[in-house]
């Protein structure tokens, strides 16, 4: 089974490279003209993204996972700019799997990486501005006059002589029309929607109503609740069960083994739950038994003795560094984290003789049919996926775990349809989480300070691995060096090296993924060689920033163009707004980092308290950032706002432990998030404005990285002390 | 068994063990999925509902000692000054944990028109939000007090 599912993951991503290859703009789904709408009316698509009903209710589709960063606003919100509708009328639907909607940045139906807006940025104004170049066709060929003498406005055609048509009724025709081949597009300042400051999210006013439908909230005629009991132990199998008592339990309608456990089907979650409770299962520990986490740190060690794949060099830093005449290394521990997002892992499945109907909240609808098919025998065409709103994602959903998991138990169960829901405990102690490593850095310092030689040695497990095998090469996966094989400063001799140590603990993508590892620790790092040069630290990285070219072969979500001005930019104006050379009474620092990913340059300032118990308060948080054009101004500042909170968490306290080969951390009360008290009460954000021509980039995630490493930096200025070891916990600091 | 309470000023007879928590209740038997599942164990605030006015956690909270009172839910709040204020500033991101959010702000807005960030951080400081939407939610508390 495994084999099988592994067999159809890897066909999956081959397919799905050579799709997104073959496919610049892709926006047609075969065989869709005019189709009932299953209401007593009916709509045409005249390409993907645009549905248009008899009744002119337009219709965009999202094809990427709406999981709070706004793509359910953003990406309409490109469409229409071109499509010339009115933007507070236009409904919303969550696509299903289909080439047309591949992510072109990443070869696959998947929302990750920040790359939504990126590569819809033209994608979809074009998709708009084809269906209504399409459009007009039809009105045109309707009125035997020449489409130069039509035009699209609000939702209408207007021809000569004060003809009309709606949307509507020219859709069915528009549908069949030829599909344009040149498509120009509207100038960035002709835009009416894109960069509207006052647009307000589609999805607020269900969401405040408590209205939509999270994948937990899906309902189905016949559908029973599953509880599952799966191994503590990570990699566990079952070895046997006993479920006498629990069988007899109210409302107990089935108990059944599947793949990672046995599930309890009930006719309600808690009548599952309680019976799972009286489950007596015997666990194969396998091997990883006895694991802990001495054990890990160990290995990463041992592993860190390897030179590891280079894979970034210029010059020759071993002759350098003995000429130096000062200096720097440190090693940097960094723990496993836990993505935690309030909604816990859910799928409602049903699996028949010829059919599955899987109803879930991914960021990765696309490779669900390939999975479910390895796992029920079906073929994937034959798998209906419906993505749900997603109760937060932050990767976690990337994985498609949890709907194997309830395809196999509505088939085991006999074809029933299942919602199985995990509980908070299932979902942290079945995570794949943020990998733990191992990171040594040594720069070798001139008479001035200057950095003329630097090394860096990464142990960590690699996450692309497990996932996407064919990505790693060479001994370097792509997302094992992002955040530092953009190196931003001008240092001539670098040897930049990784070294891949499977931990037996699953890792995954967490939000910055390894943005959160290199750039957090090469922040530190870089204050601390300014501390051994007596410089400030914005000085000090301003006067070493690389003007001439981005030299990163790896990270292919980062710019791939030159970033050294945008990154002095951000870092001159964070200086100034931030009011950097004001002095801060006792017991309080700041700290700044910087660094560009996904496209965007931020530069961060942050203030702390920090008690004589070593507790940190985050008084205050200055941002700049250089994102290009700003689609959705105020969720793209809300992003900004997440990232922040999501990073304090991870860097102040997020720590997986793991003991006995079983995850220690199971809730909120033992894994600690940031709360309301904890909150920084001083945000300001500043944005830089963008080049003639620039797009736009990622915002869902660089902050996060960002933000640890001001803190990091803050709580040395506040203390004296370096903490290297994370989280940044009272006892690491007090031990650095 | 059967235990009947009254939820968002409607009488509600449910046959399920006494010991089923509120939320499941609401959640499963009447199909009402504005309150969220988030933790099980009364640490996150995702399943906030009143009973009787005051903000509970639904998950902790058995059907059998509901008996005869009275909950509100998301879905009772019929738009009131909290849920325009959340509209207004645009807080929700995922917006999975915000139901209960507004309920603590609605619980505390009512025990106090005009609360300070001291107060907002006691009465808001059991809601966990993964999004931190944080800035946000106390903007719009505080907003809900002009109202």
């Amino acid at each position: 089974m495994e084999e099988m599912k592994n067999q159809s993951r890897r066909d999956f991503v081959k397919a799905s490279a050579a799709v997104a290859g073959g496919l610049a703009i892709g926006f047609h789904l075969p065989g869709k003209v005019a189709q009932a709408d299953g209401g007593g009316g009916s709509f045409a698509m005249p390409n993907a993204w645009v549905k248009v009903g008899n009744d002119n209710q337009v219709t965009l589709m999202v094809a990427r996972s709406e999981m709070g960063q706004g793509v359910a606003t953003s990406m309409p919100m490109l469409i229409a700019e071109e499509l010339e509708v009115d933007f507070s009328k236009v409904k919303i639907e969550f696509a299903p799997p289909a080439e047309a909607y591949i992510n072109s940045l990443l070869g696959g139906q998947l929302t990750g990486g920040s790359t939504s807006v990126r590569d819809a940025w033209e994608k979809l104004r074009k998709a708009g501005a084809s269906a209504r170049m399409m459009l007009v066709s039809a009105a045109a060929a309707e009125w035997g006059v020449d489409a130069s003498q039509v035009r699209a406005e609000n939702g209408q055609l207007i021809g000569p002589g004060g003809k009309r048509m709606s949307y509507g009724m020219a859709a069915p025709k528009a549908a069949q029309m030829e599909v344009p081949k040149d498509v120009p597009l509207k100038p960035v300042s002709a835009f009416k929607v894109v960069g509207n400051v006052k647009q307000k999210r589609i999805d607020t006013p269900a969401k405040v109503r408590g209205e939509p439908v999270f994948g937990i909230d899906a309902r189905v005629p016949g559908m029973m609740y599953a509880a599952v009991a799966m191994s503590p132990y990570i990699g566990g199998k079952v070895k046997s069960y006993d479920d006498s008592r629990a069988k007899n339990m109210p409302g107990v309608k089935g108990i059944v083994q599947y793949s990672r456990g046995v599930a309890v089907v009930a006719d309600s979650y808690w009548q599952a739950k309680k019976a799972r409770d009286l489950l007596r299962v015997e666990w194969d520990q396998g091997p990883n038994a006895g694991l802990n986490m001495q054990k890990i740190w160990a290995g990463l060690q041992d592993a860190a003795k390897q030179p590891g794949a280079t894979f970034r060099e210029s010059g020759n830093v071993d002759e350098v560094m003995p000429k130096a005449v000062k200096t720097v290394t440190s090693t940097y521990t960094l723990p496993f984290l836990s993505h935690s997002p309030m909604e816990p892992m859910n799928t409602t499945a049903h699996v028949t003789a010829d059919k599955a109907i899987i109803i879930t909240p991914t960021q990765f609808q696309q490779l669900i049919p390939h999975v479910v098919a390895g796992a029920t025998g079906l073929k994937p065409e034959q798998v209906q996926v419906t993505t749900t709103y997603l109760g937060g994602g932050f990767g976690r959903r990337v994985e498609v775990d949890y709907a194997i998991d309830a395809a196999e138990i509505s088939k085991a169960a006999g074809g029933i349809p299942v919602k199985m829901v995990w509980s908070r405990e299932d979902d942290m102690t079945h995570d794949s989480y943020r990998p733990a490593g191992l990171y040594t850095m040594s720069a070798g310092l001139d008479g001035e300070g200057r950095i003329v030689g630097m090394s860096f040695h990464s142990t960590s497990p690699s996450i692309s691995a497990r996932l996407f095998p064919s990505i790693v090469k060479d001994g370097i996966d792509p997302f094992s060096v992002e955040g530092i094989d953009n190196f931003p400063y001008a240092v001539p001799n670098l040897k930049f090296t990784y070294q891949m140590h499977d931990t037996g603990i699953p890792v995954g993508y967490w939000r910055a993924v390894s943005h959160n590892l290199n750039a957090v620790v090469l922040e530190g790092f870089i204050d601390e060689c300014a501390a051994a040069a007596g410089k400030d630290p914005i000085d000090y990285r301003l006067a070493m920033i690389d003007m001439a070219e981005s030299k990163h072969a790896w990270s292919g979500l980062s710019a791939g163009v030159a970033v050294g001005p945008r990154i002095k930019a951000a870092l001159q104006m964070v200086k100034d707004k931030a009011g950097w050379t004001k002095p801060l009474a006792k017991g309080k620092g700041r700290g700044v980092a910087v660094m560009e990913g996904y496209n965007t340059v931020i530069a961060m300032v942050a203030e702390v308290t920090v008690s004589p118990n070593y507790d940190v308060t985050v008084d205050r948080v200055v941002s700049v950032t250089d994102a290009g054009p700003l689609v959705h101004p105020d969720q793209a500042l809300a992003q900004m706002e997440s990232c922040i909170n999501f990073g304090q968490s991870g860097c102040l306290w997020g720590e997986v432990t793991i003991n006995e080969n079983m995850v220690e951390q199971n809730n909120f009360d033992s894994y600690r998030v940031a709360r309301m008290n904890e909150a920084p009460k001083q945000l300001e954000f500043h944005w830089i404005k963008p080049a003639a021509n620039q797009p736009p980039g990622g915002l869902g995630e660089p902050a996060t990285a960002v933000v640890q490493a001001a803190i990091t930096n803050a709580i040395s200025n506040a203390t004296g002390k370096r903490p290297r070891m994370l989280p940044l916990t009272p006892e690491n600091i007090r031990a650095a | 068994m059967n235990i009947t309470f009254n939820v968002n000023g409607k009488n509600e007879t449910v046959d399920v063990a006494p010991d089923t928590p509120l939320l499941w209740v609401l959640r499963d038997t009447l199909g009402m999925t504005g309150t969220k599942f988030g933790c099980g164990k009364a640490l996150c605030g995702a399943c906030t509902v009143h009973l009787n006015g005051m903000a509970v956690r639904s998950c902790q909270t058995p059907i059998g000692s509901v008996a005869g009172q009275k909950v509100t839910t998301i879905e009772g709040l019929k738009m009131n000054s909290v849920q325009k204020a959340w509209i207004a500033v645009d807080v929700p991101q995922c917006g999975y944990c915000q139901p209960g959010q507004m309920m603590s702000a609605a619980a505390l807005l009512a025990m106090n028109k005009n609360p300070s960030d001291a107060d907002i951080d006691a009465a808001m400081s059991g809601n966990i939000c993964r999004c931190g939407t944080y800035p946000r939610i106390r903007a719009a508390i505080k907003a809900a007090a002009k109202a």
